[in-house]
């Protein structure tokens, strides 16, 4: 999937991927896509509760081994 | 300063009913299924990631000087917001439950139940952040301990610091909401592993036999375990009466419902068997026979210094599971409109099987979350 930019967020612990994730897509602008990778578990629901909290949409998620991956549209 | 506070300072605050202000910052689905409670505990939730851009959410709920325990997944986020309530919001007194929810679910917090007759007493063993509840019995310098819960250090310790030596372990089922730590503390002191071989069809590895007419004698045979098949929840389930006061149900009766039949996929077939241990097999025990739980499901049932016991007469009397005259109407609450199953279900049982060996990290994210093996009458 096609992304504006790429954020690494692996092996930072709860709550680095969401603060890291955050001010990445403070950065972007409205329509563009973050692609966020973590290695942390919880990351996983806690991106997904806080990309609709703040009005973005998560496109898509997925798990490659130990990494999962996810696109989220900044809205 | 935020101060850590440990799950057993924790602990010791729900079952002393202090009064406990948590602010819980996981996100929301999490919280709604599992949380802290019991108590004068009183916890709200506001997820981590609300918090970021100022405090405001939460600053109108929480009072600035009183002690707040702020708590997350596993400790890091929560430490985050209990620095930012202290620097943005002036608070002045703010705790972070060290190692989260997770610590949380594998604290035991032993609570002595009674002396028995003869010499030697009977703990209880509160999960407080799953509400499994296991037991030792201990006399003449030996134990047993009963649906011995995963963390097999804490009764390790606990024995240790008793002077008193593990001989027998025994499971009253196989678990299906739990990891059973039996067969791995049988193992490690060399003691001896029972379980119901109704439930042992499928069992990898050796272990005794638990069945009615082969009583059980804790040190010089003071103490006597006497197993009454009481089947429902699973096929073998057994209760255990303990020196003719105590009768341990396993996951058969609860204080406030009752088991439920479903966890094997075998609600249908079992339905029947439920009913006849509860309105049959019971009722020709002794009334005044304390019932001891292998879970509790709400905080309210957690008594005086935490433990969670009833007599037998009176959950006749109270326990809504046990006032069901009519037999379709029993086995309509019992298969039908059930609550969810507890989470990896199938996992742990393969666990307790010993069919699957999962790594500790992976056996302590099946255990994640509430407990669920109770029908709500």
């Amino acid at each position: 999937m096609e992304s504006t930019k790429v954020l690494d967020a692996k092996g930072l612990a709860c709550p680095m991927p969401i603060v890291r994730t955050k001010k990445a897509i403070n950065e972007l602008e409205s329509g563009d896509v973050l692609e966020v990778h973590a290695t942390d578990k919880g990351a996983k629901s806690d991106l997904a509760a806080w990309a609709k909290s703040g009005g973005h949409e998560l496109l898509q998620d997925t798990e490659e081994g130990d990494v999962l991956k996810f696109w989220i549209k900044k809205g | 300063m935020t101060t850590p506070i440990t799950t057993s300072e924790l602990a010791k605050k729900v079952v002393n009913h202090e009064k406990t202000v948590i602010l819980d910052v996981r996100n929301t689905d999490e919280f709604d299924s599992w949380k802290i409670e019991g108590g004068n505990v009183e916890v709200i939730n506001e997820p981590y990631f609300n918090l970021l851009d100022g405090i405001d959410p939460v600053a109108e709920k929480l009072d600035k000087d009183q002690a707040v325990i702020v708590v997350c997944a596993k400790g890091g986020s929560s430490q985050m917001v209990a620095e930012l309530l202290e620097e943005e919001g002036g608070f002045t007194n703010t705790y972070n439950l060290e190692g989260g929810m997770k610590a949380w679910s594998e604290h035991l917090e032993p609570v002595k139940i009674g002396d028995l007759k003869d010499g030697g007493s009977l703990y209880q063993f509160v999960r407080l952040g799953k509400g499994c509840l296991s037991y030792m019995v201990e006399s003449d310098g030996e134990a047993a301990i009963i649906d011995t819960n995963r963390m097999i250090d804490i009764y390790e310790a606990f024995t240790k610091e008793k002077g008193v030596k593990i001989r027998t372990l025994i499971d009253t089922h196989l678990h299906a909401d739990h990891i059973s730590g039996g067969r791995a503390l049988a193992d490690k002191v060399d003691g001896t592993y029972y379980l119901p071989p109704k439930d042992a069809t499928e069992l990898t590895y050796d272990y005794k036999a638990l069945e009615e007419g082969n009583d059980i004698v804790v040190g010089n045979t003071k103490v006597k375990v006497q197993p009454i098949h009481s089947p429902g929840h699973t096929i073998g389930s057994t209760s255990l009466i303990i020196d003719d006061e105590y009768l341990l149900t396993g996951d058969i009766l609860f204080v406030k419902s009752i088991g439920r039949p479903d966890l094997a996929g075998k609600a249908e077939d079992w339905v029947g068997d439920l009913r006849n241990s509860l309105y049959k097999r019971y009722k020709e025990l002794s009334e005044d026979l304390i019932v001891l739980p292998a879970h509790y499901s709400f905080a309210e049932e957690l008594g005086k210094g935490g433990s969670v016991f009833a007599r037998l007469g009176d959950l006749y009397q109270r326990n809504e599971g046990l006032q069901v005259d009519d037999e379709d109407v029993f086995r309509k609450m019992v298969t039908e409109n059930l609550p969810p199953q507890p989470n990896a279900y199938q996992e742990i049982r393969e666990t307790n099987t010993g069919k699957i060996t999962p790594e500790d990290e992976k056996q302590r994210e099946m255990e994640i979350g509430p407990n669920r093996c109770a029908v709500h009458g």
